[in-house]
Order: C-alpha cells, then structure tokens, then sequence
C-alpha cells in the first residue's frame, strides 16, 4: 500500500493521540504473535504501520447484533480499538462514527469517490433478500443494494461474524427475510470470511493488521477464512483433550466429571467439528473460552450451526424425521426391520420351497445309502 | 430320485477372495470402532488421563483400517477390469436388457418366492450384482466423508486429496451426520448379505457358502451347458455383427 500525503501513518496517528514509541512496539509484538508471525514479523508490521497510510475503511451493519463491533473494540490491546477502529480510521460506521443522517451517508460516498479499489469494505451482519430487501434498510435504500453500491469500488471485503460468512441465526430454518450470506451476493471481489458469533476480537485485529502490513489479503482455506485463525478444530487445540483420548467424558453436567473438568464431547460439545482459534487465543484478554467454563462448545463459527441441535447432544437430529429423531433410532429401527423380513422370507423359504429343499435331502441321503 | 451331475466352476479368484474378507474384516472393525466414537462407553472413570488412552486407540484403529479398506477398495475397482467374467465390471453395472430381465426373474424366484422354482447364476445374479453396484457408491461416500473428516488432522498428501469435501456441505456437522448414517447402510446389508448366502447355499445346494473361501461353485451340468450354449450364440451374434460391418464397410469403399 502507497502512502499518501493527505492521510497520516498508524504510526503519526499513535503518536498524536499520547501513545510511546514503546506502546507502539508492544503492539505490534502481540498482534504479530496473534497472526502466527515469526520473530522477524514483528518488524514488517511496524514497518508497514510506520510507512504506510491508514486504510480507509467503511464499515457496514446490516443484519446483525453488533457483537462483532463489540468484542473487536475489546481486544486485548488498546490500540486496536483506539487507532485500527478509530472515527478517525472508520470512515464510516453506523456504531461508532460521530456523523448521523445526511452527513454520515455523505461520509461514506465521500470515502468511496475518493479512494475507489482501495478502501477495505466490512461487512457484519447477512443481506436479506426476500421482498425486494425491505427486511433490512439504511437510509431508505436496502441493504442489498448499499451492499452492491460500496462492495463495487472495494479493494477486498472482510464478512464480519457468522451473519455474514454464513447467515448466523436469522438464516436458520424456515430463514423468513432469506438472510444472504455476502459471498452469495458479491461474485468479484476478494472475499476474506472471519465467522464466529462473534469473531474474537484478535482475530479481527490480526486480519486486519495482515491487510495493512503485506498489502494483501491473507491466506485463505477452501472456505475462504484465514488459515491462520481458523485451519485447527476448537477440539484439536482444547486443553480438555487428554480426557477425550482418554475415553474420561462428563455424562451430564451436574456429574463428578464435569466437576473434574472432563471431556464434554458426549455432553454435545461441537470442538471436534468446529474451525477456530477459541483454544489457543481464547476470549477477554485470553482469559477463558466457553469450553474452560465448563460449556460445551456450539459451533457458531460453522455454517447451520443453529439448524444443527440440539446442542447438548452429540448426534444431531435427523433431517426429515422430525424431532428426537436421530440416524441411530432410524438405523435400530431399519436393521429391526430387516431382521423381522428375513424371518418371514426364511419361514416363506421353507413352505414355498420345500419340493427343492426335500429333493437336495433325498438326493443326499439316497447317495448316503448307496454307499452303504 | 434323480441324482445331479455337478461341474465345478472356478468363480472367484484368490485376489477376490482376498479382498472379500480383508473387506469384511475392515467393516466389522469400522462399524465397531465408529459407533464407540460417536457413542463412547463411560466405563472408566477416576483415572488419571495421562494413564489412559483407550478412546485414543480405538480412533487409531478406525483410521488404519480405513486406509486398509481405502486401498482394498481401489484394488477391487482395478481388478473390476482386469479379473475373470465374474469379477468383471459389467456384473455390476446394467449394460443391456437381459441384465434386467434376469433381474426381474431373481426378484420373482430368491425375494418373492416364487414356488419350487429356482434361478441358477454361476457368479453374481443380476439383482445381486446391482445392488453391490449401490455398495460401490456407499464405499465411495464413506472414504469420501471419512477422510474428508480426517484431512484437517493430518499432514499427509493422501488424505489431504479430500481436503475439499468439507467444503461442498460448508463445513464438518452434515458430513459426519452423513458418515455416520451410512454406517447403518453397511450393517443392514451385512445381515441381508450372510441371509441370502445361506439361503443360496440352502435352496440350491451348490458349495454358495465355502465358494468365497476356496473360490469353487457346483453348477448342475444342464444349467452348465445351457449357460454355455448362450455363450456359444452370443459369441456367434457378435461374430455376424462384426462380419455384417466389415461387409458394410466394403461396400461403402467400394461405392
């Protein structure tokens, strides 16, 4: 990314709102630690926020909880909220700008016009597309097509959450406003997914953080996520695995096992299907994640996780069979079937038969008697 | 009582022989070790965890035999084109209409029971063969979901040629669901597979039972020699076809 002169540097805007050079080097330390970075990162992520000029980035909320914004203004470090998520550095979003009304949508086209294929658009929240998009609305115009309007000059997008990488809650079953994940809507451009409900806010900072310094999106899985954040399962990085290979599993949650803090697989923990770094970075300045609290975990971060209860069992109900129906009790009952047509076919056998049967029995015996 | 004249028949070959029971042998070992991973046990409890690794074992000995089936899977498939008439491909997949009409005669005789009478096949039947054609898609979908299960846990380029599966179904919740299910398909047919060999072995009395371990069928000599005067017609049809085109052939170079 070129500097240019009309925008000032991470590092110039740091510098004006009190923070050391110090400050400055702590930061890009821990975030560099967050992207995987090796020792030697640490430097080209100051050097990118020292040279380059920030990137504009608009910001947009559509269908949504504002979780995302949430725990990305609560990463561990200040200085991500203070100077990646600034009013300053956001040119536009609905949460936290200081504009309303006319003057915020002036903003924004303000940001499109003057840095189009440059500035970075977020998207959090899911597209409704059902009615024409009435569902969702921001200024009188639908959010399908603000979407269309400001992904169309847009360097890369980032979906923000499960709401926008896959549709989160408002996409489940029957989906009545048809909540549109924004890859299913935006073909051409860069599309990087950061799912959870929310993302960790690390994570969001360190994709972030990635942009900036390299000038590029980071490297994606098949899915499109970060493989830095997402290529592990919750269940491969749990501090609770050694219970798992141990055959150790909490029955249920009031038993002595989880007590002692066992496996929750059998109690419906989603870890082993789950793609995310809850385990190694954890939440609220890594202090715990739900697994440590002795909850499974839900999967928010894979697609239908909420068609896919109930959550506190391991197998899932069987689509089609209504509740409490699971591919066990419909294999017990098909093989219990199975069993009782063959008896039948077994007594039919014998009657139906019986001419072939007792003709092999005689020419059996008849052979046996010849010999003797 | 009239006595039969038997002609033995060498069916299976001894590497169909072989990959039928490592076959075996690897299902009944996946369907154990699968059901006790989606469904473990509790019956340790109270020990120290770095003194136990029994689940851990059990999902090792899923994924080794899951391999071994992998390879014995594609070796079956490759033998699909290379092995004798019965171990050939075209036993499984309908290429003509007497394919069908046989499997309409076995639905009639082995499932209907139709009375005293009896379909006579040297190899697989029509209806048998068909339906191992549907077992060829469940392996399929099995190695397919299970080692798209896998790819994430391991380094290796092989299971990461699946890396892409979880993927189409957007993520690991819907094709567990999907390996798991399919499992029951492997124990119904299980049951239904070890029936109909006795009831073969029973109404037929041709050797249908220890015909997969020493790879010899009793036919009855006129079923024998009539399957042997299809043949001989079949070939003769071919013959005259062939002759007919290369005549076509002729003429249109001469014209």
């Amino acid at each position: 990314m070129t500097p240019s002169s009309n925008r000032p540097t991470y590092y110039e805007e740091l510098r004006q709102k009190g923070y050391s050079r110090r400050d400055f080097m702590k930061f890009c330390t821990t975030i560099a630690a967050y992207m995987g970075l090796q020792a030697s990162g640490v430097a080209q992520v100051a050097e990118a926020l020292k040279s380059n000029s920030r990137v504009p980035v608009i910001w947009m909320h559509f269908q949504e909880c504002t979780c995302c914004s949430e725990s990305f203004i609560r990463s561990s470090h200040p200085i991500v909220a203070d100077v990646i998520l600034d009013k300053i550095s956001l040119d536009y979003t609905e949460t936290l700008m200081a504009a309303s009304g006319h003057q915020a949508e002036a903003a924004m086209h303000k940001t499109m016009e003057e840095y189009p294929g440059e500035y970075v658009l977020c998207v959090e929240g899911s597209v409704p597309v059902y009615e024409d998009g009435v569902y969702c609305c921001i200024g009188g115009r639908s959010a399908v097509d603000i979407l269309q309007e400001t992904a169309a000059g847009a360097k890369a997008i980032i979906g923000w959450g499960s709401c926008a990488c896959n549709g989160c809650v408002q996409a489940a079953k029957p989906n009545p406003t048809g909540a549109t994940p924004i890859h299913k809507l935006v073909k051409n451009k860069p599309i990087i997914k950061v799912p959870g409900c929310p993302p960790i806010g690390e994570v969001m900072a360190g994709v972030l953080v990635h942009l900036v310094t390299f000038g590029r999106i980071p490297e994606l899985d098949r899915i499109g996520r970060p493989k830095a954040f997402y290529s592990k399962r919750v269940h491969d990085t749990c501090y609770r695995r050694p219970f798992y290979d141990a055959g150790l599993f909490v029955e249920s949650f009031d038993d002595e096992n989880a007590q002692k803090g066992y496996c929750l697989y059998k109690v419906g923990c989603r870890g082993p299907m789950t793609y995310n770094a809850c385990g190694v970075t954890r939440w609220n300045n890594g202090v715990s994640f739900p697994i440590q609290s002795g909850h499974g975990c839900i999967g928010c971060s894979e697609e239908n996780f909420w068609d896919n209860g109930p959550f506190y069992r391991r197998l899932t109900n069987f689509p089609g069979f209504g509740i409490e129906s699971n591919a066990d009790k419909i294999g017990a009952v098909a093989a219990g079937v199975t069993v009782a047509g063959i008896a039948a076919h077994a007594i039919g056998t014998n009657l139906r038969k019986k001419k072939l049967i007792d003709g092999l029995v005689a020419e059996g015996k008849e052979s046996d008697q010849a010999l003797s | 009582m009239a006595t039969h004249n038997l002609r033995r028949v060498f069916v299976w070959e001894l590497p169909v022989r072989f990959y039928h029971w490592i076959n075996a042998l690897c299902i009944v070992v996946l369907c154990v070790t699968g059901y006790i991973i989606a469904r473990p046990p509790a019956f340790q409890q109270g020990t120290e965890a770095s003194f136990a690794y029994w689940f851990g074992i059990n999902r090792f000995l899923h994924f080794v035999f899951s391999y071994i089936f992998l390879f014995n899977f594609i070796f079956r498939l490759y033998w699909g084109f290379v092995g004798n008439r019965y171990a050939d491909w075209k036993n499984f997949i309908p290429t003509n209409r007497k394919f069908f009409e046989e499997m309409w005669e076995v639905i009639k005789i082995d499932i209907l029971l139709q009375k005293d009478k009896e379909h006579l096949s040297i190899g697989h039947n029509a209806l048998a063969g068909f339906v191992y054609f549907f077992v060829f898609i469940a392996f399929a979908i099995q190695c397919l979901t299970g080692f798209g299960l896998y790819a994430a846990m391991s380094d290796w380029w092989l299971p990461n040629l699946f890396a892409w599966v979880p993927g189409l179904f957007g993520g690991d919740f819907d094709l567990r669901q999907i390996h798991h299910a399919t499992m029951w398909f492997f124990i119904i047919f299980s049951i239904i597979h070890v029936y109909l060999v006795f009831y073969h072995d029973y109404v037929e009395g041709r050797g249908e039972t220890s015909s997969i371990i020493g790879g010899w069928k009793f036919i009855e000599e006129e079923a024998f020699l009539q399957e042997m005067e299809e043949e001989k017609k079949e070939q003769e049809e071919e013959l005259r076809e062939m002759k007919i085109k290369a005549l076509e052939k002729k003429q249109k170079a001469k014209a």
